[in-house]
């Protein structure tokens, strides 16, 4: 498999300021630190974590939105995050982004056919056929190309989410960045809309990076995911393998609370249940930022606790098939 | 008729598709403000105004410079307006106030805005130091006694009715960036804006498509106010002499010329009060249609 967009220790850190009128620097918020991950070409790579882990600022930091503190993101052999915003404009075509919040990302005194073709313009290919081209956008994205003239606040959550689909599509990019591209919408048309998403990444060859809370939305659409705590990732599989044989305990316990459509499984199944909330990104646990909450480091012996606190775990294999950062990963089912 | 008739099935299941429209959104404001009657009616009102102003004082037989033999004159069948105590015609006089009046007035509205929203906007939009440095140009400029300052700006063009506008609307800028700066600082947080960079938008097109029409209802709603700011302002000026200068007239110096004359000749003073309160409520009508009609998301029908 060709590699599109690696990402490679990826760190960004804001800044806390004091109040007043010097605002000295008191502190920073760990947000993404040491993020590595590669996009496949034609796949889709999920992205899973708790609200505040760190996945809408990564997916900022891979368009080049907010400025990186370390790290590099290449695309085509170029790294994204040493371009101006001059140079970055071409590859914009390429690297697009479909946001969280439709009712936001949608100038609301715009109508519909000008959204869709606002990238157009900026990239100067309005100008033969780009009204053609909006229909037949609002076409491959199931709009009706005679509601043009609407404004975005006349349509429901799922048709916003559509134009907001259409307009990162217009570029024809490669890789289609999805900040939780259903989380805003309802359960009802989710489904829709990510059959959507499918259908066109066979038809314009796409890769996804799919970020999401939403573990079972995540499980249907990802050939492989990654799972976020605290500004690292913790694990990363194969969608599959991830599923089956989780050996990070965080996944295991997020595994664990999805619920099963089976009663009588559901009741015998083992459920984690985490203690407590995710600590401070100001002042992150030191060693393994999970301990804090982990249910393994409970039952492990003091030497082998120290060894938690005082070392980060690598993200490696530790003979369970894929890269868990946890010192005494295990695989184990939890469906 | 028969031609007419002819329409082919295929081609009228093919034109079905399309049966709206695609409108530009200066034809969707267009028609939301032709349904806003009252605006209408005041547009109206404002353009036979203007007519008056600029037709009538080519066509009536007086101009606001002869000296008639009929002085102090109560309005006639031949003189309207009235006369004042020299013999002058009324109605010249307020036709050519008005003149002076709408120019100016306008003309503030347009400077102030203009350059207020550019002022505001990329304050605003760019942040930090620009800002701190454009807000602070605009706390000195408000903190100026701003009629002194206009005073003292127009003794030296000596009273060019476009000098008086330019004053006045530059000084009432800095007014307006403030209140365009608020708004942009509340927009460029929000997705939308960010969704636009994502694009690859220059700032430029972010501030011209995206922020400043977001902040459009307030805008118009000031350009109203500045309007009548515009023609205060050029009566005060006027009052002092730093304004427009006698013989040529404005409708501020007409009422200050008429004051003494409150209880002796009243036409003088009424007729250019008249005319200044309904310009005022003709220009407010007007903004307040534009406003409703540039708002996607009034969808309240005004009859």
């Amino acid at each position: 498999m060709t590699t599109v967009l690696k990402v490679q220790d990826l760190v960004k850190h804001f800044p806390v300021r004091s109040r007043g009128v010097v605002r000295r620097k008191v502190g920073e918020v760990h947000a993404v630190c040491g993020v590595s991950l590669e996009l496949e070409e034609r796949k889709t790579l999920g992205l899973v974590g708790e609200s505040g882990c760190g996945k809408t600022t990564l997916s900022r930091l891979l368009l080049n939105l907010i400025p990186a503190t370390a790290g590099s993101v290449v695309y085509g052999e170029r790294d994204v995050l040493k371009l101006s915003r001059k140079q970055m404009r071409p590859l914009r075509r390429d690297l697009q982004i479909v946001f969280q919040d439709p009712f936001a990302s949608l100038d609301p005194r715009m109508t519909v056919a000008e959204l869709i073709a606002e990238p157009l313009r900026i990239h100067g290919f309005y100008a033969n056929g780009g009204r053609e081209k909006v229909r037949k956008l609002m076409k491959q994205v199931g709009l009706n190309p005679e509601h043009a003239n609407r404004f975005a606040h006349e349509f429901s959550g799922g048709q916003r989410q559509r134009i907001g689909i259409a307009r990162a599509l217009a570029l024809e990019p490669k890789v289609l960045l999805l900040d939780e591209p259903v989380s805003a919408l309802d359960v009802s048309i989710r489904a829709g809309v990510i059959n959507l998403l499918a259908d066109l990444q066979q038809e314009f060859g796409l890769s996804y990076l799919f970020v999401s809370h939403d573990l079972s939305v995540v499980q249907h659409v990802a050939d492989r995911v990654a799972v976020m705590y605290l500004g690292r990732i913790v694990e990363i599989a194969p969608t599959e393998a991830l599923f089956t044989r989780a050996a990070h305990p965080y996944t295991q316990a997020l595994i664990s609370a999805i619920p099963v459509p089976d009663p009588r499984k559901e009741r015998t199944r083992r459920r984690i249940i985490l203690a407590g909330d995710v600590p401070s990104p100001v002042n992150p646990p030191s060693g393994c930022r999970f301990r804090t909450r982990c249910f393994k480091f409970a039952t492990l012996s003091e030497p082998e606790q120290a060894k938690c606190v005082s070392e980060i775990p690598a993200l490696i294999d530790r003979g369970h098939g894929h890269p868990a950062a946890c010192h005494y990963a295990e695989a184990a089912a939890m469906i | 008729m028969t031609e007419q008739l002819q329409i082919t099935p295929e081609k009228a299941v093919s034109s079905k598709e399309f049966t709206v429209q695609e409108r530009s959104q200066f034809q969707i404001v267009l028609r939301r403000f032709m349904r806003h009657r009252l605006a209408m009616g005041s547009l109206f009102v404002f353009i036979l105004i203007v007519l008056f102003a600029y037709a009538g004082a080519a066509l009536w037989k007086y101009s606001y410079t002869d000296i008639t033999p009929d002085n102090s004159m109560p309005p006639s069948w031949e003189h309207p307006f009235g006369t004042d105590n020299l013999g002058r015609d009324g109605l010249a006089k307020v036709m050519r106030g008005l003149q002076q009046s709408l120019k100016i007035a306008l003309s503030v509205a347009v400077i102030g805005i203009v350059m207020g929203t550019a002022w505001g906007a990329i304050a605003g939009y760019f942040g930090r130091h620009v800002d701190n440095l454009l807000m602070r140009f605009a706390d000195m400029v408000i903190i100026l006694p701003g009629i002194a300052v206009a005073a003292s700006l127009a003794s030296i063009s000596q009273g060019a009715w476009w000098s008086i506008a330019l004053i006045i609307g530059g000084l009432a800028s800095a007014n307006v960036s403030r209140l365009i700066r608020g708004l942009v600082l509340s927009l460029r947080e929000q997705d939308f804006i960010e969704a636009a960079r994502a694009l690859g938008a220059s700032d430029s097109r972010i501030i011209l498509r995206h922020l400043v029409p977001n902040a459009l209802g307030p805008t118009i709603v000031s350009a109203t106010i500045l309007i009548a700011v515009g023609i205060l302002a050029e009566t005060a000026l006027s009052f002092l002499g730093f304004g427009v200068q006698p013989p040529d007239s404005s409708l501020g110096l007409l009422i200050q010329q008429a004051q003494s004359a409150v209880n002796t000749r009243p036409w003088l003073f009424y007729f250019p009060g008249f005319f200044i309160i309904l310009i005022a409520l003709t220009i407010n009508f007007i903004g307040d249609g534009l406003r409703d009609a540039f708002d996607p998301k009034q969808t309240r029908v005004r009859r």
